[in-house]
């Protein structure tokens, strides 16, 4: 075979595949397409019968929970006991507070640490390391009596403060490893120039921490789930009425013998719909947020 | 050496603007919530009188009361509470101030201990019968209240729920007492022409009819929560066939034993149960056995007095309800049910304001609270020997049980659910597993023997 | 020689400045966090009798893997842990790296995807739980609902109500929440690779196939084996979805009992089972043990193996 002809072969190649690649991937573009509506749906699904269901009379939603409410079945019963038996606007409030201070203060100690464990080599660098790995291990539940026991020194049961404080401690950990991996990845002729002019190591870390703003927007998303969606902590710490969180709202409608499931399915609604709302909203800052950090 | 001062200030700053916001909510309460109870009026003193210094140290004196937190696993009363019972009480003692903070029954135990514990727990806890909160008692948590006026309008078997073995210290005022039986959906018996039974056998004939009707469910039962089979089965069945407090008290001294044939006969009895419940029964929650009774789509619940405020009202003028107490195993026997102390009042033995809280439980005894309470929870009973009027035509029927059958209260709840395994526990779970069929009613009873049997020895 | 280090380092004579970045936050860490772990976990070296703690060394734990009374307990919470880690091991993540796949292979359009299939991670476990109780209720519940129509009603039995069934619906209830995480930490990793690496393999005529397995697969195998180590370690806490659904008990009959929800039963007590802190101490302090155990396997064994598959 001749120099030519065996480029004219391998043309026809490149062809052709290029030709039964297009036909692949129309089809594979459909069966991803199917596969990924598949899941959404069942992500999405569940969360939306809960909620067409709070509009419902309790017959209908019994008989029939996988309708839409009709005219006759339409009911705002459940949400009316919500609003007469309890104050979504308080719980949301104190959610608010207990999530974004805690929040502020996990980014705000959490980068301090990592700065200072990604940037100087001292003794203990390790050994605060791995200090901080346990308490990504050991489920924090279990030293609930001691917590409570200090927080009764320090008079800050029935406050919020005493939930933001346990909050901040638990969401260290996490926050610190995904932070320390982006601080090493800051350019040290940034650091070091910086430093030539006579910055400070504050002002170091003030200049740096701008850099690692992806990581920070990780560490948010990651941190502050968990702590908005906590019955622990409110329960032990700060059971009062004045403190009560919104998943702590949403629980109290789940009585003892009582089934009111009306004022469930409202209630639940009522703390599930904001939140999706919101997550909705910032879904592509969030997302970005987590893909961005997973990279290192 | 100025720049780490400002940083630190900066970040003092920051933690101060957080504490700020953190309290901020706290400090303008929406409901009239003093968050910590105040340390002022401390001194035994119940009347205004709180030393002038004292009362200038801790910040708002407002109006001089006293306030009293009540800790609860009541999370459905709360209304009844908040609206009938504790205004009634603070009408006649303006100066102390008592909220109902109930928790999910769930949480009541682990939340009450750990409270206990680190000391921020409520003057008064509502505490549950027998071998339940007598360690409490035991360690010190609870306060002895022996002197405490009005004790003396309980019966004797009303108060050993809360006190010591030998009867010889109190620690509780009884609140209440829960009454089992079945309820029935009266419309649906008309519509078939069923009344209500007298014998096993008849109630399993009963059972048959509806279920060869087809039309509704015979019987609201499920297994998937395990208290039902333990609580809804065995222990609403069985004095009948335990011959109530004699088959009771015979298995705390040990000459009665789970493996006797009126335990066997117990499971025997529920084993018969499975065809008339519905179907998937071990998927069925406690609240979708409500469910389908309420809506009409169930003949036959076995149920709890408390059931009587809910059920009357969710099911509101939609069918007639009726109620009959546990059938006997054989024509002519002498029937038993269960009549159980369900809940009490004790005190917080570091409760910050002890003579306030005595006041209230000592309020607990009179006529005034029997008659509020029997008609604003209808279907939680009180204890004390006061004669109350009961409206709710419902309860009515249950209470007048105790005229024609003996009462009892539940048969584990005493010395022998004290150790490890506890038998109440082992009942829940065996119940569970002889009405789903995996395990034979000669199994449970062996099992349920041999766990009490490791750790109790009758005296 | 450390401090050497630090000194060449900054150029300062101490470094104040490291204490100052350190001190507020593990302040309140080694406060609220180190110091009551400590505290707990040391409760398991101890017995209390009539109130009075006495050291007792390992006893608790020799108890709780041999003690008649403990013993199958322990061993069978262990199980389930083991299994509903397993479970999500096998069923979540490989289906998480197929989504993710997917995701990647069609960039930007794959956004409202991404969106919606993370959407279940924000709700609250009360919800959840609720959600697939009613969902799965034999009695309203979507299976029987579906399958009935199509003559298959049969199939739909009570599944969170079975022992044989309990464990593995549980932990699929908690794969169904929390997928969009390995999703998205999968999908991170894959559009990290570059480009050009993956294109020149379809020149050479690899399918697409080949090039997931050949080339895109090992390049994410640190990601996969990070995703592995956070499976173990959020699967064997687990506690919340079988709390919430289950009770404390962990019904039917012991059937989803973890080390979490045998620890909470034992520490706090439940009903009339009588709080055991010491014991409940030496649960955790097991599981501790267990966990850190697939934290050092990973660290010595996963992490240098799966280095020699770098590029």
């Amino acid at each position: 075979m001749d120099q030519a002809a065996s480029d004219a072969e391998a043309t026809k190649h490149v062809v052709t595949t290029a030709t039964s690649q297009a036909h692949t991937r129309r089809l594979n573009g459909l069966v991803k397409h199917s596969i990924l509506i598949f899941f959404c749906l069942l992500a999405i699904v569940p969360t939306f019968i809960i909620v067409v269901n709070s509009f419902k009379t309790r017959d209908a939603i019994f008989s029939e929970p996988y309708r839409l409410p009709t005219r006759e079945t339409f009911s705002l019963k459940g949400y009316q006991t919500v609003q007469e038996r309890s104050d979504f606007a308080v719980y949301y409030r104190n959610s608010a507070i207990v999530t974004l201070t805690s929040l502020l203060l996990i980014l705000l100690f959490g980068a301090m640490i990592s700065f200072a464990l990604a940037e100087y080599r001292f003794p203990g660098n390790t050994l605060l390391m791995l200090l901080l790995l346990a308490g990504i291990i050991v489920p924090i539940r279990l030293g609930s009596v001691s917590i409570l026991r200090l927080m009764v020194s320090f008079q800050l049961v029935n406050t919020l403060v005493a939930l933001i404080l346990v909050y901040t401690a638990q969401g260290l950990p996490l926050a610190v490893f995904v932070l320390t991996q982006f601080f090493r990845q800051v350019p040290r002729d940034l650091k070091d120039s910086a430093r030539i002019d006579g910055a400070s190591e504050y002002r170091v870390f003030w200049l740096v921490l701008p850099l690692v703003t992806p990581a920070i927007a990780t560490v948010a998303a990651l941190t502050m789930i968990p702590i908005w969606n906590d019955i622990w902590f409110p329960l032990i710490l700060a059971p009062g009425e004045a403190t009560r969180t919104v998943t702590m709202g949403a629980q109290q409608f789940l009585g003892q013998f009582a089934n009111d499931w009306n004022a469930v399915l409202a209630s639940l609604s009522m703390s599930a719909v904001p939140i999706l709302a919101l997550y909705f909203i910032f879904s592509r800052q969030l997302l970005r947020g987590l893909t961005s950090g997973a990279l290192k | 050496m100025t720049k780490p001062v400002i940083l630190l200030k900066t970040m003092l700053f920051v933690l101060l603007i957080a504490a700020i916001a953190a309290c901020a909510p706290v400090a303008q309460p929406a409901a009239p919530a003093a968050t910590q109870a105040p340390a002022a009026t401390q001194t035994p003193a119940p009347t205004q009188a709180p030393a002038a210094t004292e009362a200038a140290a801790t910040a708002p004196a407002a109006g001089e009361k006293t306030s009293l937190i009540i800790e609860s696993w009541r999370q459905d009363d709360l209304a009844v509470w908040q609206d009938k019972i504790l205004p009634a009480f603070m009408a006649s003692h303006p100066n102390i101030e008592v909220k109902f903070q109930p928790v999910a029954n769930t949480e009541y135990s682990t939340s009450l201990a750990t409270k206990l514990e680190a000391g921020t727990a409520g003057d008064l806890i509502m505490v549950e019968p027998f071998d339940y909160r007598l360690k409490m008692y035991q360690d010190g948590d609870l306060a002895k209240l022996n002197d405490l006026p009005g004790l003396e309008n309980f019966s004797k078997l009303a108060l050993s729920a809360w006190s010591t073995d030998d009867g010889s210290e109190t620690y509780g005022v009884p609140l209440a007492a829960v009454l089992h039986g079945f309820i029935y959906n009266k419309d649906i018996f008309e519509e078939l022409g069923l009344t209500p039974p007298a014998t096993e056998a008849e109630f399993l004939a009963l059972l048959e009819k509806v279920k060869a009707d087809g039309k509704y469910t015979p019987l609201a039962m499920g297994t998937a929560d395990s208290f039902v089979p333990g609580l809804l089965g065995f222990q609403l069945i069985g004095p009948n066939y335990w011959k109530g407090e004699e088959g009771r008290l015979a298995l705390i001294d040990g000459s009665g034993k789970f493996t006797d044939p009126a335990y066997i006969n117990t499971w025997a009895a529920l084993e018969k149960w499975r065809p008339y419940m519905p179907e998937g029964f071990e998927g069925v929650k406690y609240g979708d056995m409500q469910n389908l009774f309420t809506l009409g789509k169930a003949a036959v619940y076995p149920a709890g007095s408390w059931e009587i405020s809910i059920f009357n009202n969710q099911i509101g003028d939609k069918f007639k309800l009726g109620a009959f107490p546990p059938p006997v195993p054989n024509a002519g026997d002498s029937c038993y049910f269960n009549d159980h102390m369900d809940m009490g009042m004790a005190l917080n033995a570091h409760a910050k304001n002890p003579e306030a809280a005595r006041e209230f439980l000592a309020w607990l005894t009179t006529p005034e609270f029997a008659e509020l309470w029997n008609n604003s929870l209808p279907g939680f009973f009180s204890l004390s020997n006061h004669k109350v009027e009961i409206t709710d035509p419902l309860a009515q029927e249950f209470l007048s049980w105790r005229a024609s059958c003996a009462s009892t209260p539940r048969n584990s709840y005493q010395i022998i659910s004290r150790g490890e395994p506890n038998t109440d526990g082992e009942i829940n779970r065996v119940t569970t597993l002889v009405m789903n069929g995996q395990m034979t009613p000669e199994e449970a009873g062996a099992e349920v023997q041999a766990g009490l049997d490791k750790w109790y020895k009758p005296q | 020689m450390a401090r050497l280090q630090v000194r060449r380092m900054n150029r300062k004579p101490f470094p104040f400045h490291i204490l100052v970045f350190l001190a507020p936050g593990f302040v309140i860490y080694g406060l609220f966090m180190c110091y009551p772990l400590v505290d707990s976990l040391r409760l398991g070296l101890f017995a209390q009798a009539g109130g009075v703690e006495s050291f007792v060394g390992f006893e608790n734990f020799v108890r709780l893997m041999s003690d008649p009374d403990w013993a199958p307990r322990f061993w069978s919470a262990l199980g389930h842990s083991l299994i509903f880690f397993l479970i999500n091991m096998l069923v979540q993540n490989p289906i998480a790296l197929m989504l993710a796949a997917l995701l990647a292979s069609m960039g930007k359009s794959g956004g409202i995807y991404r969106t919606l299939i993370f959407a279940p991670t924000v709700l609250s476990l009360v919800i959840t739980a609720f959600l697939w109780s009613l969902l799965l209720s034999p009695l309203w519940g979507l299976p029987k609902t579906l399958l009935t129509p199509i003559g298959m009603g049969s199939l739909a039995r009570p599944w969170l109500g079975l022992e044989s069934t309990a464990l593995p619906t549980l932990a699929l209830i908690s794969a169904w929440q929390f997928i969009g995480v390995p999703i998205i930490l999968y999908y991170a990793a894959l559009i990290a690779i570059p480009n050009d690496l993956v294109e020149a393999a379809y020149v050479d005529g690899a399918t697409g196939w080949d090039v997931f397995w050949l080339i895109k697969f090992p390049l994410i195998l640190p990601v996969v084996g990070i995703i592995a180590l956070m499976t173990f370690i959020f699967n064997f806490n687990a506690f919340d979805v079988i709390y919430a659904v289950k009770g404390a008990l962990a019904g039917p009959n012991f059937a989803t009992d973890t080390m979490m929800t045998f620890f909470y039963r034992t520490f706090f007590g439940y009903e009339l089972q009588k709080p055991n802190p010491t014991m409940g101490a030496a649960i955790a302090g097991s599981s501790f043990a267990i966990l850190m155990l697939g934290v050092l396997i990973y660290i010595f064994v996963w992490q240098r193996r799966a280095k020699t598959y770098e590029l």
